[in-house]
């Protein structure tokens, strides 16, 4: 790890195709710099991604990278920690790879408190496929599959992470640049699983969640009492469904992450010429 | 071969057969006997009959046969399944104070012990004894000194406390002191033991120690019959070794993280059976085309969808080697006897790493859960080696960098093998992806680059097809007219088969293949056959098939598919059934 890293060594040669003004640019830049003022470099940051236009993410994001198989970042990712716990692992997703197609492995991923971070860039709708519904899109909202709208109330993925156990939960705006970068930075730092939904809006088939909207509606958390040690307070600002938020909703500071509670600590990577001194052993057990 | 002994213990699931068979094998190998089991067994907690098998003999033993000499029969229902294996010599050994067995008919000559099981338990401490009563009383019928059941009956409850382990040396010395004083009777067998020593293990678990030993550290799976127990024998033992295993919320996510574990430059592995290869198949693609080196365990069972999920088949095959959407490269390795289970995965590993590609490692149920013993000089730690294939570190990763200066895990190689850098590796960054992509893994639709990674791809196959060794295994006599081919477990019961065909004149050479892809050109093999049968648990013929396709060649074919696998009696009378038909036609 060297000390002089800028967040711009974290940007690969290849120009985003992100529509201009989409939300990821800056929800990407966030995690660059966080990742940088966390004293990460990119040889020993590894990103998974999933597919969908988050999923290009890993492509111009310059680091030791996985870009998988639709929903499964998250395993990826655990898969990546547990076997180098000396690497920083940060998985990016949407909202359809993180809450529909991998909505399983999102809770499991929460339960098991795998020190990475996870963020989510949701933008309330599918946008390489030209825009259908998400899971995370709102009951009227009207797409190409869903002429009348969803019908069907949005997951809560705040929500779907506390009730799984979560030690870290936030929500930031891909557009409030600082704040965004310091959420994703907290995330980072944190021991143990650190989730953070990102507002990201789609300029092109997305004409409701845009940045105005966000901007008039979304109250900080920090200039609020909020107290995000408290699971009572977490649990009020989740199911608040009149309002949106930003800031950091919940982090259990006795987190114990997973690499601990198990003893996982060590380089993997790291083998013998022959078998492990002691395999003998394994031998005279069937005796 | 000397004398072989068959003996069954069988009741309801639930009833405590496994451990009471696992008992009586390990004291028969600790005697220095060699031992083969099997089991029928159903897919349910408690109810359903389920059995467990012991073949055992001095010289080796590597099939089961038709035949079953002492029965211990927890239920009525045990004597009617195996009415056709007992004969006039079968001794079985009841409760006839159980409710149950109170009416229970002992079929024609057969010898009847009706030894009160539980009431001689209660005596010696506990009614869950009772199936160790059965085993004391086993070993007077058999003669088999029962100092060899105490060594088993102290390693089995070791950890239970002295005053268990004294308990169950009670039980059973009650049960053979009952049988020596009310059954005045001269058995048939004469257990004699000697001085070998001898290990006793399953495939499942052969595959996981040789797991270990290739240095494999991450292991990720979800429960699922017959595969649970290499993920069961791993946990707790590769951590000894600087490893770990996690239980996955499914399939998909077990191979996703086992994925990423070799991403992170861990030798990983994953386990499971047909269905679990169905959901394992979405990421196929994405391991091949970003180059990660993988093994995948299929412990094969009986199919389709749910199937019968506790018999044997080996219908995996074409998934296997066709699975997945577009053309993806893989071996695909099938060890032959559960001593190779070791081997091969050792194999598996190198193989793996030195041509960066998925290598599915396929046993089956019949091997997975068989127990055969081995000398322990079999599993020689020392003579496992590891090759970690083309990795670069910070030296010398200079010389791999593109003009621009981006590291290239996909370089365009004469061999086809490009180098690896794993994460922390100075300037290694690197995206590894399922889009087609450049030499340094960005993403790319550019003609030319497309067929320059496809041929890449491929040329690690054909690179592995020159360099490595895809022989058969060979045995009986091989000169002979008639060629027997098999893949897989069938190896054992075809070895036996084939010594009886011998006894009754009938040359045969077998090839056993250990390797389905790439494999053994067997063109020369079979043209100098007159006839060639191909044996298989499964009903198409999937490795006939892919013989025919190699050779131009028609070939027979021997298949079962009821979901029990092959007996070496059953197998004999088969082939020379086969090659009547022939001969008629």
């Amino acid at each position: 790890m060297s000390s002089d890293i800028r967040f711009t060594d974290f940007k690969s040669d290849k120009q985003p195709t992100w529509c201009p003004g989409c939300g990821d640019f800056g929800t990407m830049n966030g995690m660059m710099k966080a990742l940088a003022e966390t004293g990460n470099d990119p040889d020993n940051t590894f990103v998974v991604a999933g597919i969908g236009c988050s999923g290009k993410i890993g492509t111009y994001m310059h680091s030791y990278a996985l870009h998988g198989v639709h929903g499964r970042a998250l395993p990826v990712g655990t898969g990546v920690k547990m076997a180098r716990p000396d690497i920083e692992v940060m998985v990016a997703g949407g909202d359809g790879d993180g809450y529909s197609i991998g909505a399983g492995h999102f809770v499991h991923a929460v339960r098991r408190n795998v020190d990475m971070t996870y963020v989510v860039m949701d933008n309330r709708i599918y946008g390489l496929t030209k825009g259908q519904a998400s899971p995370t899109s709102r009951e009227d909202f009207e797409t190409s599959t869903t002429p009348d709208g969803p019908k069907q109330p949005p997951v809560n993925p705040h929500a779907l992470a506390l009730a799984s156990g979560a030690t870290f939960i936030a929500q930031s705006f891909s557009s409030d640049a600082l704040r965004h970068q310091e959420i994703i930075q907290k995330a980072v730092e944190h021991d143990g699983f650190g989730f953070v939904n990102v507002y990201s809006p789609c300029v092109t088939f997305n004409d409701v969640d845009t940045y105005d909207y966000f901007r008039d509606s979304l109250v900080d958390l920090k200039e609020t009492d909020h107290d995000p040690t408290d699971r009572g307070d977490a649990k009020d600002v989740i199911l608040d469904s009149e309002k949106e938020h930003q800031g950091v909703i919940y982090q259990n500071e006795e987190s114990v992450p997973y690499h601990e509670q198990h003893g996982v600590d060590e380089d993997m990577s790291v083998i013998p010429d022959g078998a492990p001194e002691g395999a003998t052993d394994l031998v005279r057990e069937f005796y | 071969m000397a004398a072989d002994f068959n003996w069954a213990v069988g009741g309801e699931a639930g009833d405590g057969i496994d451990s009471t068979g696992k008992i009586f094998a390990q004291a028969l190998s600790r005697a220095g006997r060699h031992v083969f089991t099997s089991k029928d067994f159903a897919s349910r907690i408690r109810g359903g009959y389920t059995a467990y098998k012991v073949r055992t003999s001095v010289d080796k033993v590597q099939s089961v046969v038709d035949r079953l000499d002492v029965l211990i029969a927890l239920t009525p229902r045990t004597i009617e399944e195996n009415l056709d294996e007992l004969h006039e010599g079968s001794v079985i050994i009841y409760d006839g104070e159980r409710t149950t067995m109170q009416d229970v008919e002992i079929p024609g000559e057969m010898t009847g012990i009706d030894v009160p099981l539980k009431r001689l338990a209660e005596e010696a401490g506990g009614a869950i004894m009772r199936n160790v009563v059965a085993l004391g009383a086993a070993c007077e019928v058999a003669e088999f000194p029962i100092e060899n059941l105490d060594s088993a009956l102290e390693k089995r409850f070791a950890d239970k406390g002295q005053k268990l382990v004294d308990n169950n040396k009670e039980a059973a010395r009650a049960g053979r002191s009952y049988v020596g004083e009310e059954y005045d009777h001269e058995f048939d067998y004469d257990l004699e033991t000697t001085d070998e020593d001898y290990v006793l293990l399953n495939g499942d678990e052969a595959i996981g120690m040789g797991a270990i030993a290739a240095g494999c550290r991450f292991y990720a799976g979800y429960p699922i019959t017959p595969a649970t127990d290499v993920m069961t024998y791993l946990t707790g033992r590769i951590e000894r070794y600087g490893g770990h295993v996690v239980q996955a919320e499914d399939e998909l996510s077990a191979i996703n993280m086992a994925l990423g574990a070799a991403r992170g430059g861990a030798r990983s592995m994953t386990a499971t059976s047909g269905p679990g290869i169905d959901l394992m198949t979405e990421t196929f693609g994405l391991i091949a085309t970003s180059e990660t080196p993988l093994v995948i365990c299929n412990v094969m069972r009986s199919g389709p969808s749910t199937g019968m999920p506790t018999k044997q088949e080996q219908g995996d095959l074409n998934q296997m080697l066709y699975g997945g959407h577009g053309e993806v490269p893989r071996f695909v390795l099938a060890p032959t006897t559960i001593d190779e289970c070791f081997w091969k995965t050792v194999e598996a590993f190198n193989l793996a790493e030195k041509y960066q590609l998925p290598v599915y490692l396929t046993a089956d149920l019949s091997m997975a859960v068989t127990e055969q013993t081995f000398s322990p000089d079999t599993f020689d730690m020392d003579a496992v080696e590891v090759d970690r294939g083309f990795v670069v570190d910070e030296a010398d990763i200079d010389g791999h960098m593109s003009d621009s200066g981006g590291f290239q895990p996909h370089e365009i190689t004469d061999d086809g093998v490009s180098p690896r850098a794993f994460p922390g590796t100075a300037d290694g960054a690197h995206m590894s992806t399922g889009l087609e992509h450049d030499e340094q893994g960005r993403r790319t639709e550019d003609t030319e680059m497309r067929v320059a990674q496809v041929d890449k791809r491929n040329q690690k196959v054909e690179t592995a097809r020159e360099r490595e060794d895809w022989s058969p295994r060979e045995f009986g006599d091989a000169d002979a007219d008639t060629l027997v081919i098999t893949w897989g477990s069938n190896e054992g019961a075809l070895a036996e088969a084939v010594e009886m065909l011998d006894d009754e004149g009938l040359d045969v050479r077998v090839l056993s293949v250990p390797y389905v892809f790439p494999r053994p050109d067997l063109t020369d093999d079979v043209e100098a056959a007159e006839n060639v049968v191909v044996v298989e648990c499964n009903e198409q013929g999937q490795f006939a098939d892919l013989v025919e396709h190699d050779v131009l060649a028609r070939v027979d074919r021997v298949n079962k598919y009821n979901g029990v696998r092959f007996k070496a009696d059953e197998l004999a009378a088969e082939i020379k059934a086969t090659l009547a038909e022939g001969a008629e036609a």
